[in-house]
C-alpha cells in the first residue's frame, strides 16, 4: 500500500519468502557475490562468514546456546545477575566512608527538615489537676526546652517520670493539637498521717507516701498511726479505725506493735491490744463489751485481746488499790 | 556380545526412563536426505479410552511437540553415516533449531535410522513353566531360551521383539503373564544391522553432548506411524521411501514381523535426472520436485521446463526439455525401486499374509503418480500414508516426508516390548563372569 503523501524513503518490495526445500534450494545454489557491498544499510551482519552452503552452528556456539537453555542458568542470568549488579554497584559506592557519611547526612537533614516542621512542634506544658507545688515539682523532673518537635518528645518515658513523684497517683501525658504538652496528673490524697522517730509524714489509702509535714497540727482531721511497719498497712489501720468510730474523739491513733499488730490507743492513756489476726473483730468484740458494761470509761489501763480465748483487762494502779480496799473493807466487815 | 548388547539396551531404556521423569526428549531422524529433529514435552496426562481401544489421537496424548525443526542431511548415505563430522553439524543445526523453538534444553535424544542392512528372524522357543503361573520372570526365561541364529560378527541386534505367545494349545497371546500354564512357546521377530553403522550414530550423538534414550529402525517407527490400526492388525507393508534408502516393515497383528531396505531411493532419481539432463544436483532436485511424474500423458510432451544453467552460453543456459523426456528418466528408476521392493516382499512372503494392504510412505511417495505405478507393480491394494497427527507438530512437518519422524516419536511415548525388558533369568547370569574369565584367558594365552 502506497502512503498517501510521498516520501523519500525507499519503497521495499519483498517478495513471499521461500520455504522448505525452496528455501535450501535457493540458500544452497545463491553463488558468492564477487564484490561485496561497501554499506549495509539494514541489519548489519558482523562476524559472521557468509556460510551458505553449511548453517551448521559453530561447536562453541551450540555449547553456548545449550548452556543459555539450561533453566538454572537462565534463572541466574535473569535475577542473579541484576541483583548482583545493584549490590556491587551500590556496595561499590558505599565503600568509601565520606560517601557514607554525605549520605548520613543528607538522610538527617532530611529527618530534621520534616520534623521541625509548625505541625509537629510542641510550644509548651500544660499540667491539669495538679496543685501549685507538684506543678512546680513537675516542671522540675521534666526539663524541656520549648519549642520542641514531637518527634522527640517520649511521651511514656516523661508519664513514668511524672508518674514517679510521689504525691502522684497517675497522669496521661498527650501531645495536644496546638502544639501543647498536656500533662493530666491525679494527686495521692492523703488519708492518714503517720507518725515516725524521723517526723511526721502523710499516707495516703495505699500507704504511699504523700507528703512530709512539719507538724501534726496542720492536718488534725487525719487519723494519726505510728510504729515501725504501719505504712505498709495502712489499709487494715484504715478499718481499725472505721470500727473505732464510735468512740468519737477518744481514739488518739493506731500504733504499730513489734511491726506485728496494733495498739488502738485512747485518751486517758487507755490501750486496746489488738491480735495480730482478725484485729477488727477483737476490737467489734471489745466495743461491743464497752457499749454493754461501759468498758472504757471505768478506769481501765489496757484490754488485752491478744489472746482470743482470754481477753485481759490491766487496772490502772489506782483503780486497783482501791479494788484492795474495797475488799479489806469487806473483810474487815465481816 | 549379546550381553552386551542387552546391556546397552538396558542402559537406553534407564535414559529413556530419565528423559520421562524429566519429561523432555528429542527426536532425530537421521536420513539421507534431512535429519529432523522434534522436541517432545511429556506431561503423562493421556490416556487411553475406559474400553482400551485407540481413540482418534490414537492414545498419543500424553506428550506433545515444542519444537521441530529440519536441515539437510549432510554425510549420510543410503542411511548410514559416512562422514562422522558433516553429521554431527547437521545433527547440531537440526537440534539447535529445533531446541531454540522449544526454548528448553534437551539432553536426551532417541535416534532412528534407515539403512545398515536390517535383517530380520524369526525366532521360537518353548520352555516348560516352573509353576503353574507365567510371572515375567518366565517370559523373561521362555525369551532367553531363543536360539539365536549366527547373525554374523560385525552385527547388532536392533529389534527383538516377541510378537506372539502362546501358552498349552493357546496361541495369539499379546501378553501371558499372570495366565495359568504348562508350557510357555514366544514368537520372537529379531533385527539386526552393521554394528558400524549403529557405532557411527552414537559417536555422532555423542559428540553433540547428547545422551541417547533409544535407537530404532526407521522403517519400524514410520510403519508405527503412517499405518492406521486395523492395517497394523491385519497385516500390511509400509514402504518409506526415502532419499537414499526405501526402507520395507510388515506389520502383523500390531507388531513387525519383517523388515528390510533396498539401497535405493529418491535421491537415485535426482541423480538420474541430473545426469540425464546435465544440471547441478540442486536443479535436478528442483525440477523432480515441481515437475515429475511417473504417468506421461498426450500434453505432457508439450509442457516445457526450463532447465537453465549458468555458464554463460546463451544456449546451454536456455535449454528445455518436455515433461514427458523427464517422466522418461524418473519412471524407470522408480520401477525399478519398486520391483526391487516386490522381490523383497515376495522373498518375505507378503502374498501369504490374510490382508495386503500396502502403504506408500516417505519423502519419495509424493512423486505424482506413484499410487497408481505402485498399484501396478506391487497390487491392488496401495494407497499413500501420511503420518498421524500429534499434538504441536507444525503444517511444514506433516507430510509424509516425517512419517518416522513422528512414528519415532509414538515409539518414544509408547515403547514396544522387547528381550531386554525382560530380566535375564538367573541361572544365565550367574554363570556369566565365569564364561567371561574364561574367554579372557583364551583370548589372551
Amino acid at each position: 500500500m502506497r502512503p498517501l503523501t510521498a516520501t523519500r524513503a525507499p519503497a521495499i518490495h519483498r517478495t513471499k519468502a521461500l520455504a522448505g526445500p525452496d528455501a535450501d534450494f535457493a540458500a544452497a545454489s545463491r553463488p558468492e557475490p564477487k564484490s561485496k557491498p561497501k554499506l549495509r544499510l539494514r541489519g548489519a551482519r558482523f562476524f559472521r562468514r557468509a556460510r551458505l552452503s553449511d548453517p551448521a552452528p559453530s561447536r562453541l556456539s551450540y555449547r553456548f546456546q545449550r548452556w543459555m537453555l539450561t533453566p538454572g542458568i537462565r534463572r541466574g542470568l535473569k535475577i542473579g545477575l541484576p541483583v548482583l549488579a545493584v549490590a556491587g554497584l551500590v556496595g561499590g559506592y558505599f565503600a568509601s566512608e565520606d560517601r557514607r557519611a554525605a549520605v548520613s547526612t543528607y538522610i538527617a537533614d532530611i529527618k530534621t527538615s520534616i520534623q521541625e516542621r509548625p505541625e509537629f512542634m510542641v510550644n509548651l506544658m500544660a499540667i491539669d489537676g495538679a496543685g501549685a507545688g507538684l506543678s512546680e515539682d513537675i516542671r522540675a523532673v521534666v526539663p524541656l526546652d520549648f519549642p520542641l518537635s514531637s518527634w522527640d518528645l517520649d511521651v511514656e518515658q516523661i508519664r513514668d517520670t511524672v508518674t514517679d513523684l510521689d504525691p502522684v497517683k497517675s497522669a496521661t501525658v498527650r501531645i495536644r493539637p496546638g502544639g501543647i504538652l498536656q500533662v493530666d496528673v491525679v494527686e495521692r490524697q492523703p488519708v492518714i498521717v503517720w507518725r515516725t522517730r524521723g517526723g511526721i509524714e502523710l499516707l495516703d489509702e495505699t500507704g504511699a507516701h504523700v507528703e512530709r509535714i512539719a507538724a501534726r497540727g496542720d492536718h488534725a482531721e487525719l487519723p494519726l498511726i505510728a510504729g515501725k511497719g504501719a505504712d505498709k498497712h495502712v489499709p487494715e489501720a484504715l478499718r481499725i479505725l472505721t470500727t473505732a468510730r464510735s468512740l468519737g474523739d477518744r481514739v488518739r491513733g493506731l500504733v504499730r506493735v513489734g511491726e506485728r499488730r496494733w495498739d488502738l490507743v485512747l485518751d486517758r492513756n487507755q490501750r486496746i491490744m489488738l491480735p495480730t489476726d482478725r484485729p477488727v473483730r477483737a476490737l467489734e468484740h471489745v466495743l461491743a463489751v464497752n457499749e454493754v458494761q461501759d468498758l472504757l470509761e471505768r478506769d481501765v489501763a489496757a484490754v488485752d485481746m491478744r489472746l482470743g480465748q482470754r481477753p485481759t483487762i490491766r487496772m490502772t494502779k489506782t483503780a486497783s488499790e482501791d479494788w484492795w480496799n474495797t475488799k479489806v473493807d469487806v473483810n474487815s466487815r465481816q | 556380545m549379546m550381553t552386551d548388547l542387552y546391556q546397552s539396551q538396558r542402559a537406553m531404556r534407564q535414559m529413556r526412563r530419565q528423559a520421562m521423569q524429566r519429561g523432555v526428549v528429542a527426536i532425530l531422524d537421521v536420513g539421507s536426505s534431512k535429519i529432523s529433529c522434534l522436541v517432545l514435552r511429556f506431561d503423562g496426562t493421556g490416556r487411553l479410552s475406559e474400553d482400551n481401544s485407540i481413540g482418534s489421537m490414537a492414545g498419543q496424548t500424553g506428550f506433545r511437540v515444542i519444537g521441530a525443526a529440519t536441515t539437510r542431511s549432510r554425510g549420510v548415505q543410503f542411511g548410514e553415516v559416512t562422514a562422522m563430522q558433516e553429521t554431527e553439524r547437521a545433527i547440531r543445526t537440526a537440534l539447535q533449531a529445533a531446541q531454540k523453538m522449544a526454548d528448553i534444553r534437551v539432553d536426551h535424544v532417541i535416534a532412528c535410522f534407515s539403512g545398515a542392512n536390517p535383517r530380520s528372524y524369526g525366532l521360537d522357543a518353548q520352555v516348560d513353566l516352573d509353576g503353574q503361573l507365567v510371572t515375567e520372570a518366565e517370559v523373561g526365561r521362555v525369551l532367553n531360551a531363543c536360539d539365536v541364529p549366527d547373525y554374523g560378527d560385525g552385527r547388532e541386534v536392533l529389534h527383538a521383539q516377541p510378537v506372539n505367545f502362546a501358552l498349552d494349545n493357546r496361541s495369539g497371546l499379546i501378553d501371558p503373564r499372570g495366565q495359568m500354564g504348562q508350557n510357555l512357546a514366544v514368537d520372537m521377530h529379531m533385527l539386526t544391522v552393521d554394528a558400524m553403522a549403529i557405532q557411527n550414530i552414537v559417536r555422532c550423538i555423542k559428540r553433540c553432548d547428547l545422551e541417547l534414550a533409544g535407537i530404532a529402525n526407521s522403517a519400524y517407527v514410520s510403519g508405527i506411524s503412517a499405518l492406521v490400526e486395523d492395517e497394523q492388525e491385519l497385516g500390511a507393508a509400509c514402504i518409506d521411501m526415502g532419499g537414499g534408502t526405501t526402507s520395507i516393515s510388515i506389520f502383523m497383528k500390531k507388531h513387525m514381523i519383517y523388515a528390510d531396505c533396498v539401497r535405493m531411493g529418491g535421491d537415485h532419481v535426482t541423480n538420474d535426472i541430473s545426469m540425464g539432463l546435465g544440471v547441478p544436483a540442486a536443479v535436478a532436485e528442483r525440477i523432480k520436485t515441481f515437475n515429475g511424474g511417473v504417468h506421461a500423458t498426450g500434453a505432457d510432451d508439450r509442457d516445457l521446463i526450463d532447465i537453465g544453467g549458468d555458464t554463460g552460453d546463451w544456449e546451454h543456459d536456455r535449454r528445455t526439455v518436455s515433461r514427458a523426456e523427464l517422466i522418461g528418466i524418473m519412471r524407470p528408476r522408480v520401477e525399478e525401486i519398486l520391483e526391487e521392493v516386490r522381490t523383497r516382499l515376495d522373498a518375505a512372503g507378503f502374498d501369504h499374509l490374510p490382508s495386503q494392504q500396502i502403504v506408500l510412505t516417505g519423502g519419495g511417495s509424493q512423486i505424482m503418480g506413484l499410487d497408481g505405478l505402485a498399484s501396478r507393480i506391487l497390487g491392488q491394494r496401495v494407497r499413500l500414508g501420511r503420518p498421524l497427527r500429534v499434538h504441536g507438530l507444525p503444517q511444514s512437518a506433516t507430510g509424509p516426508g516425517f512419517s518416522s519422524a513422528v512414528g519415532l516419536s509414538l515409539f518414544a511415548a509408547h515403547p514396544q516390548d522387547e528381550w531386554w525388558d525382560f530380566e535375564i533369568p538367573v541361572d544365565v547370569y550367574a554363570a556369566r563372569p565365569f564364561k567371561r574369565a574364561v574367554r579372557w584367558f583364551r583370548d589372551n594365552w
